[in-house]
């Protein structure tokens, strides 16, 4: 286990990188290197808010349209906005447990860059006067919560979290604090659930709006590794900086994480809205094509929660609208390229049994439909198919999310796209995203199925009565 | 196995110093209980229970929930294979039956020496680096049949490699060093008032009309 980083990182060329200047450099988690290195001075984003007043920091923040990086794409300065004035203590929870399949971007921006997840961290305590941040970081990731932890103690030494910060009036506590091993704790309030010491299920919203009544039901902002990561550099930098890159609705960039079928996998920041796409996966600055030449089969734009998307989709932009428009989301800047050797329904069951056992159990629908989802997928898989199951599938789908569900549009199938997001009948999107791999398979792939079910040659050896073992 | 030891015991009490209601410490407690034992032991609840305020049973309904706490013994290396999407869709189910193979037993088997225990895992946030797997939460990314076969003998053996990985339940080997004298701000909930800076929006504003 060596310390060199082995992912491919690196960004557009053309535009700054805001959030991964110091991806590449070594040492970037020490302070001095931070101070020293990147596309700001280390501190200067923190020194330059506590110049202003909290106020201040917060309208810089909604003027930039800092969209955040979670999944949602609310903006942050908004966000801050809801907290209910004269409410105290207020409370600032760092969304660090990163889970959502193909998506790693926030684990990178920890390990690598901690001091200015620090930083953002503390911007947004000072902006909605919060007494305490609390570091909410995965709790399969040990090595970020070593460079965390690290990075506090640095800070801790130099005055720069704790009492009197930087000399000035400003105190907050950064509490650093980790998960154990469930997903579904990256929905906030199933994340503040569990910094309470429970179970980690969701709350209903509304009443449960954490501005309003977050952990200990006092108002908490909750927010993304990434979203806060933006922020020392819109402080140093200015908000016209900031609005020059990307487009008008979406500024600045985003980090996406890059796997599956490319040559050249890796986490690439791209300015949002001027990319698309096919720029992703074969310019060479990101992808660089698919492997061995293959040809593109499917994608998935936004992490195992996002609907798919098919070759016809591949110029459109990476930018929240567009994709949402085109039936999908790029929720987590996870993108997860396959191609035309992919087992649809394999790929399918492998993302809807990540569902099935991250289900919380909370809700009927949800807990219940997941799980024969992926009963009936697996049965397929292994040979027992029945006819009727493909139907079923989508019969069980449909009781976890209502009516037309999010698609992208066929022409050669006579199928226009249905706008992002589903409708659901459960507290949080957990349930309605294990139906995004069923309907985008069924729909577009609805012939490997029916042979998954009816051609003896696809039928596994055991499951066909060879005098297998019966496993 | 066991209670906390008085070290664990008083690091245990400055972990639930830094919170405002102790309850919250809960989660980070049974980490330090399962990096003391390799597991979280029925005792060992009992006195994070005494530690946050509270029963045993919460301990455990709130331990029960996360798939890291195992409340019974494991090997002492877990072979968490991933295959969820990036790795599957590049080989990672032959990586687990090959394991499973080698090792004579089913995901979620211990092997008869305790050496390893092995599970079939999701996503573990290393998409680029697939096939991946981790062991006791390191990462091992690119991995291939020699890799793993190679893997598995240092494992068992508990050489080579192996010497790379903590016990199992250790996580982070830097600890935040925060105690009782470095907190600003800690009080319950309830005796909180507006903070001091927060005045600066009020001098602002005079100060504008």
């Amino acid at each position: 286990m060596s310390d060199a980083p082995a992912e491919r990182t690196g960004g557009s060329g053309d535009t700054p990188l805001i959030v991964s200047s110091r991806f590449d450099v070594p040492e970037a988690h020490t302070l001095d290197v931070y101070r020293n290195s990147g596309s700001f001075p280390g501190y200067a984003g923190l020194a330059a808010a506590l110049d202003r007043t909290p106020d201040e920091v917060r309208e810089t923040v909604a003027s930039a349209t800092l969209l955040g990086r979670g999944g949602a794409g609310f903006p942050a300065g908004v966000k801050w906005g809801f907290c209910p004035p004269g409410v105290w203590p207020r409370y600032v929870v760092v969304n660090g447990d990163e889970s959502e399949p193909g998506t790693f971007k926030d684990r990178l921006l920890m390990e690598r860059d901690p001091h200015q997840l620090i930083e953002g961290a503390l911007v947004a305590a000072y902006a909605i006067g919060a007494a305490q941040v609390f570091l909410y970081v995965r709790g399969e990731m040990p090595h970020a919560q070593e460079r965390i932890a690290g990075a506090l103690n640095e800070a801790l030494a130099a005055g720069l979290v704790g009492r009197n910060i930087m000399g000035t009036d400003f105190s907050v506590d950064v509490v650093l604090h980790w998960g154990a091993g469930a997903y579904i704790v990256g929905e906030e309030t199933a994340l503040i659930e569990s910094l309470e010491g429970n179970r980690g299920m969701p709350r209903l919203k509304p009443p449960f709006f954490p501005a309003a009544k977050g952990l200990y039901m006092q108002p908490t902002i909750v927010n993304n590794v990434e979203t806060l990561s933006n922020l020392p550099w819109i402080l140093h930098h200015g908000v016209d900086a900031y609005r020059a890159v990307g487009t008008e609705t979406s500024p600045g960039t985003r980090l996406i994480a890059l796997s599956g079928h490319v040559r050249r996998p890796g986490v690439y920041e791209v300015p949002q809205g001027t990319t698309t796409f096919r720029d992703l996966f074969h310019d060479d600055r990101y992808g660089g094509g698919i492997r061995d030449g293959n040809e593109l089969k499917m994608f998935i734009p936004g992490g195992a929660s996002a609907p798919w998307f098919f070759p016809e989709q591949i110029d459109l932009p990476l930018e929240a609208k567009p994709v949402g428009a085109a039936g999908s989301m790029l929720g987590s800047g996870a993108v997860v390229v396959m191609d035309e050797t992919t087992d649809a329904v394999e790929a399918c069951y492998s993302l809807v049994r990540f569902f099935a056992r991250e289900s919380c159990g909370k809700c009927t629908p949800c807990r219940e439909g997941t799980t024969w989802e992926e009963k009936i997928l697996e049965r397929i898989l292994e040979g027992h198919g029945r006819p009727s199951d493909i139907d079923l599938l989508l019969d069980v789908a449909d009781n976890i999310s209502p009516g037309p569900y999010p698609v992208a549009a066929d022409p050669e199938h006579g199928l226009e796209a249905v706008p992002f997001p589903p409708k659901q009948t459960t507290i949080c999107p957990l349930g309605p995203s294990s139906v995004a791999p069923i309907t985008s398979a069924i729909r577009r792939f609805r012939n490997e199925f029916e042979a998954r079910i009816t051609r003896r040659d696809l039928i596994p050896v055991a499951a066909a009565g060879s005098g297998g073992d019966g496993v | 196995m066991a209670r906390f030891t008085p070290e664990n015991e008083a690091l245990a009490r400055r972990i639930v110093a830094r919170y405002p209601v102790p309850k919250s410490a809960t989660i980070p407690l049974c980490h330090l209980a399962q990096e003391q034992d390799g597991h979280l032991a029925t005792d060992a609840m009992e006195h994070v229970a005494e530690l946050v305020g509270c029963t045993p049973a919460e301990v455990l309904g709130t331990a029960s929930f996360y798939e890291m706490f195992k409340l019974h013994p494991v090997g002492r290396y877990c072979l968490n294979i991933c295959t969820n999407i990036s790795c599957r869709i590049v080989g990672a189910a032959d990586l687990l039956a090959r394991a499973e193979e080698r090792l004579g037993v089913r995901a979620g088997g211990t092997t008869a020496d305790g050496q390893v225990t092995l599970e079939d895992v999701e996503c573990i946030a290393a998409c680029t680096e697939a096939p991946a797997l981790q062991v006791n939460y390191r990462y091992v990314e690119r991995v291939d049949a020699d890799l793993l076969d190679a893997l598995i003998d240092d494992l068992r053996a508990g050489t080579g490699r192996a010497e790379e990985f903590p016990p199992h339940g250790t996580l982070g080997l830097v600890r935040q060093e925060l105690g009782p004298d470095d907190l600003a701000n800690v009080t319950p909930p309830e005796q909180q008032v507006e903070p001091v800076w927060f005045a600066r929006n009020a001098t602002a504003e005079e100060g504008a009309s």
